[in-house]
């Protein structure tokens, strides 16, 4: 018969194989109940220390304890073991697939045309200017009379026009504006020198469309009137509008060009981006792309609204959007911006 | 205008490359558009035939040797009007023709045709790349120079010019001439008009009466007798080709010819058909017509100014000639005209007719009176060196109101204000002598300019500014940014609320469209209630494009709900569209009401978790959603409220009110609007009108307290008639001064919930900003919610 002593140790190699093949929490949880519980194998055994002598019961006393503290500090040690495999096996589990696309959202946009738009005004006003709107249904007075553009006046050809159904005394007065330069003679009717607007908005020709050419059009009219404004405040001041819109490292380019209500009258044109200057199909192999017409505003229009064209002075100019949009973006289809095709919006 | 270089090189020496020439021509204001090259053949040469003889193998084939300049060449030619004498053009081995068959451009090679070595081509218009005519070899004007390559014979560099109204003068030949000898410091060479005068006085042939004198400020005429009908010379003909112009016989050429090289209109009468001789420069008579040049027959009107012989109109004045006095085969004396008329009325006449023709456009702009004298001069100079004809002793000259030029005083100082800059008086002298303006110096600082006759454009001194400048280069200008007096900022509120409102719906998710404002009435009347369109009848265009753009937009739902069909069809998923604009409100004698709309539509299925669109489509509320998140974005708070409009569906139709104003319309659209634009689907459509929208919208933000106090939440639920709106509910609850909010998050009807009721649930939170609500205060304020829900509502407390 072994000694109670015997017993123990063989108890706790037991005990300790038993736990190194445990492969759960629940299975770890039957072990102590096994060995170390209340009704356990090693309360089993030590009940036996009651029969022994106090000189062998206190040193089997001692083997006993020392075998449960040993015991239920290996319990503990394989306890977080398992903890741990168990977590990193949850966390294996619950991985996800990184890639997998986010829940969708609606993303709205503003217009190319409404961008472009800001963007123009924006760098106008950065310079000081106002903005300004008129009406889109215009009286003949404003659109052509009132900037030196009479009845039957062969610049008349410059803008085909779209006329309203409404006659007085024979003509019809009311047209769908060509452009937005009736809000220069309608602003400074209203108002004296320093003046400093930019005026956007729709405007409409009679015009077949193809893709250079849209018979719905949006402008914006630029106009500054003071004492001592020049050819050299014009070109300064589009040549800083333009670089702000198309990039610092654009080249400006100025020339004779022929508008009625300005005298003299000037192109501006910047190097085309597209080849740098070489001639590409964007510039029409010029190397140079036209943005914008304008000129010093014409004294007769000055005295028309009551300024003395010898004290004041001043410059107009106007943009198409469009065309801007198309230059920034690349667009070769200027018929595309309001066709209101979401494969083409959504791309902005 | 198109300018061909060797016809301009007569009048001026071109020293630079064309390219050149056409950048510093634009840049001047003179814009080239193109630099269009014919004939750049390469070892193609004036020929002569020689000789023919038959293939010794082949019936249709003949053996014709062409003389190319010393050397003589004997090639196989198949074509049918070969013959012996003529000057062709003659290809030599290597030179690139276009192939017959393949129309493609391919280089000639050494051939043995039947048996018969070929040295070369007798080449036809098609092979020279010239038109489509293959029929046979294209026979060359007699006068050509045999040997010469053929290029600089036949080829051409032509400037195609785009001339901008206020320069009738550079619309000529030698306008441009005169441009070019500016710009290129060189000078002009006039064409001669010289002629000897055999024929009898010009008085005793013609007599010329101008009752107009207000729209024909002169009159010339003169006469050549005997002329000899037929084609012009070659170098003519050739000319008037390249500039765009069909030759037609001699003395019509010279007219054209005169008036491509001057600019100034002409026309040739057969002076027999002018009854007793006479020329009567008239308004024409109610219902006098004239058959024109063309074939067709206009109705005169009294505002038109017409050239009549004793008798009857014989020609619209400036626009075109009559046939009853045409120049014709049988034509021996020619009465020629060379006039100045009013732009404006022959304008007018013009596009009241709808012939334009190269006179009408020219004297639309307005051409010096100065002119007709030297074009007439050189017309009859050409007629009696080309036509042989005799000249009768002196002209008709008919100018009443002959004036002085008045000169242009323009000083130092406005020169420097307008340029910006500082030009030498020298240099300022130089330049406007290059363009024949005269300029005097006065002291102490003035030029007197006096224009050349030719310059109608000129007349402020800001004109001549622009002379200078334009000679001088733009490019010389410094550019000069300098900080501006600035004017005092004015709001424009209407502007400032339609960007934010664009920015708001953009923001909720919608996509913005710009659509065109005209459409037809059909449409906008399908969109429109009867009230809407009787109230607002939209504009007409008077000359619309077509059809389906005739009438201005009084409402933005038909633009967008082109748009929503056209995305529906070509992409699938949801379409959630806005447009921001202005919708045209008639008026009395009056411009239009210009309102500031906006709108949006919503149709479509929505996108599932992968983003494909294959979940529920959109309903009432998807659309509500953008509506009100918009709205939430500007700081309005708004109520919807059951309303009937014809374009919606009855029962899914809201009015928007804000403070108690109706501003706009949300809604499911009819389904038999929705059908006639072919939608599929419903479509969901609301509109805000920005003028009513307006007043109730905070300009900015006002900051509300946070309570630093925790609330109590608790939730609410009560039956109430199925017809009672859950925003009066929600409203009544919120009413209380305890309540911060009341959130709705379930909404019942059926068992146990009786027959036409319906429960709803609350999630009530009561706060303060003072203190933490006790439960016997939260319990007493939810009693008086329920009273009051109880009394003004009908409500019961559910459970
Ligand atoms: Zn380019």
């Amino acid at each position: 018969m072994p000694s109670l002593a015997e017993t123990l140790r063989e108890l706790e190699e037991e005990a300790r194989t038993a736990l190194a093949s445990v492969a759960d929490l629940e299975a770890l949880d039957s072990w102590r109940t096994t060995y170390l519980g209340r009704r356990g194998r090693l309360r089993e055994v030590t009940r036996g220390l009651a029969s022994l002598a106090p000189e062998e019961r206190r040193q089997v006393g001692a083997l006993a304890n020392r075998v449960l503290e040993e015991l239920e500090a290996a319990f503990g040690e394989r306890r977080r073991q398992l903890e741990q495999e168990a977590l990193a096996r949850k966390l294996a589990e619950a991985a996800l697939d990184v890639s997998l696309p986010g829940r969708p959202l609606l993303r709205g946009r503003l217009h190319p045309v409404t961008q472009t738009l800001r963007d123009v005004l924006a760098a106008f006003a950065a310079l000081g200017f106002q903005v300004v709107e008129g009406p889109e249904v215009e009286w003949d007075y404003y659109n052509f009379e009132a900037l030196l553009i009479p009845k039957d006046h062969p610049a008349r050809d410059l803008w085909a026009t779209l006329w309203i159904d409404y006659r007085r005394d024979g003509e019809m007065p009311m047209l769908l504006r060509t452009h937005t330069s009736p809000n220069q003679v309608r602003y400074m009717e209203k108002h004296r020198p320093p003046i400093r607007i930019v005026s956007p908005g729709r405007c409409y020709r009679y015009e077949a469309t193809d893709p250079t050419h849209e018979w719905m059009l949006t402008q914006v009219e630029v106009l500054a009137v003071d004492e001592g404004i020049s050819m050299a405040d014009l070109k300064g001041t589009l040549a800083e509008v333009a670089r702000r819109l198309f990039g610092t490292e654009r080249r400006v380019r100025f020339r004779c060009e022929y508008y009625p209500f300005v005298e003299p009258g000037m192109d501006v044109l910047i190097d085309c981006f597209q080849c740098r200057g070489e001639g590409c199909r964007t510039c029409g192999q010029s190397g140079w792309i036209e943005i914008l017409g304008s000129g010093m505003v014409h004294p007769r229009i000055l005295a028309n609204v009551g300024y003395d064209p010898e004290r004041y002075t001043g410059f107009a100019a106007g943009l198409g959007i469009e065309r801007i949009a198309m230059l920034r973006y690349g667009i070769d289809d200027i018929r595309l911006f309001y066709q209101n095709d979401l494969r083409f919006l959504e791309q902005f | 205008m198109r300018v061909p270089l060797s016809w301009l090189s007569e009048y001026v020496d071109i020293t630079i490359q064309p390219e050149e020439l056409a950048q510093r021509l634009t840049d001047a204001g003179l814009e080239v558009a193109d630099i269009v090259r014919t004939g750049d053949w390469q070892n193609v040469f004036v020929g002569q035939v020689v000789e023919l003889r038959p293939h010794p193998n082949a019936d249709r084939l003949t053996l014709a040797t062409v003389d190319v300049g010393g050397e003589r060449q004997t090639v196989v030619c198949g074509a049918p009007n070969v013959a012996v004498g003529q000057k062709v053009a003659f290809a030599r081995e290597g030179a690139v023709l276009v192939d017959p068959r393949t129309r493609q451009p391919a280089p000639l090679r050494r051939a043995v045709i039947r048996g018969v070595e070929s040295a070369g081509m007798i080449c036809s218009e098609l092979e020279l790349g010239l038109s489509d005519d293959h029929t046979g070899i294209m026979v060359l004007p007699e006068d050509a120079p045999v040997g010469v390559p053929l290029s600089s014979y036949l080829g051409e560099t032509v400037l195609e010019l785009e001339i901008r109204p206020n320069r009738p003068d550079a619309l000529s030949v030698l306008g441009i001439a005169r441009e070019v000898a500016a710009l290129t410091g060189v000078q002009v060479r006039e064409p001669p008009s010289e002629y000897e005068e055999h024929g009898p006085p010009v008085r005793s042939l013609a007599s010329v009466v101008v009752e107009a004198p207000d729209l024909c400020p002169r009159y010339v005429a003169a006469v050549v007798q005997g002329v000899r009908i037929g084609p012009s010379p070659s170098w003519m003909q050739r000319r008037l080709e390249a500039a765009g112009l069909r030759p037609i016989n001699n003395v019509v050429d010279i007219t054209n010819y005169v008036m491509l090289e001057m600019g100034q209109p002409l026309h040739a009468f057969d002076w027999e058909k002018l009854a007793r001789r006479r020329v009567v420069v008239r308004r024409a008579r109610e219902g006098e017509t004239l058959v024109l040049l063309d074939g067709t027959e206009a109705r005169l009107q009294p505002d038109m100014l017409v050239i009549a012989d004793a008798e009857r109109p014989v020609a619209l004045a400036g626009v075109m000639g009559g046939a009853n006095s045409e120049v014709s085969e049988s034509t021996t004396t020619v009465l020629l005209e060379s006039a100045n008329f009013l732009g404006p009325s022959i304008r007018r006449t013009a596009q009241a007719l709808k012939v334009r023709t190269e006179a009408s456009l020219r004297f639309e702009k307005g051409l010096s009176p100065y002119l007709p004298l030297y074009a007439a001069r050189r017309a009859v100079r050409l007629m009696v060196e080309l036509c042989g004809g005799t000249a009768a002793r002196g002209l008709v000259d008919v100018f009443p109101a002959r004036e002085r030029q008045a000169s242009i005083y323009l000083t130092q100082e406005r020169l420097r204000r307008v340029l910006g800059m500082d030009v030498s008086r020298e240099e300022v002298e130089q330049t406007l002598a290059a363009l024949g303006f005269r300029c005097r110096w006065r002291r102490p600082a003035t030029y007197v300019v006096t224009p050349p006759y030719w310059r109608t454009d000129v007349r402020i001194p800001d004109d001549v500014a622009e002379e200078v400048a334009r000679v001088v280069g733009y490019e010389r200008i410094p550019a000069v940014l300098r900080a501006p007096s600035l004017p005092p900022a004015e709001a424009d509120p209407m502007r400032e609320l339609r960007e934010r409102v664009r920015d708001a719906l953009a923001q909720a998710g919608m996509q913005e469209v710009i659509t065109y404002p005209l459409s037809d009435r059909e449409t906008l009347a399908r969109v429109l209630s009867t009230e809407e369109l009787a109230s607002h009848p939209p504009l007409r265009v008077a000359n619309p494009m077509s059809r389906e753009l005739e009438y201005l937009r009084t409402t933005l739902r038909a633009g967008l709900l082109r748009s929503l069909v056209r995305n529906l069809r070509s992409r699938p998923g949801l379409v959630a569209l806005f447009e921001v604009g202005r919708v045209f409100l008639p008026r009395t004698d009056d411009l239009p009401h210009e309102v500031e709309m906006a709108a949006g539509i919503v149709a479509g299925p929505k996108p599932d978790r992968w983003g494909l669109p294959r979940a529920e489509p959109a309903d009432f509320f998807d659309a509500k959603a953008f509506l009100e998140t918009a709205l939430a974005i500007l700081g309005v708070q708004a109520e919807f409220l059951p309303a009937r409009h014809a374009v919606f569906l009855p029962g899914s139709t809201a009015e928007v009110q804000v403070e108690g104003k109706a501003v706009g319309l949300l809604g499911q659209l009819h389904p038999a609007v929705a059908q006639a634009f072919e939608v599929e689907g419903d479509a969901f459509l609301f509109e805000l009108d920005l003028e009513r929208l307006s007043p109730h919208v905070p300009a900015g933000r006002r900051y509300r307290p946070i309570s630093r106090f925790p609330p109590v939440r608790e939730d609410l639920a009560v039956v109430v008639d199925a017809d009672v709106p859950a925003a009066a509910v929600r409203k009544l609850i919120e009413a209380s001064p305890l309540v911060a909010r009341a959130e709705l998050f379930d909404l019942y009807t059926g068992p146990p919930v009786p027959e036409g009721k319906k429960s709803l649930a609350f999630a009530v939170t009561y706060q303060a900003l003072d203190r933490t609500p006790s439960d016997e205060e939260v319990a007493r304020e939810r009693r008086r919610i329920v009273a009051r829900l109880e009394r003004e509502l009908g409500a019961s407390l559910r459970g």
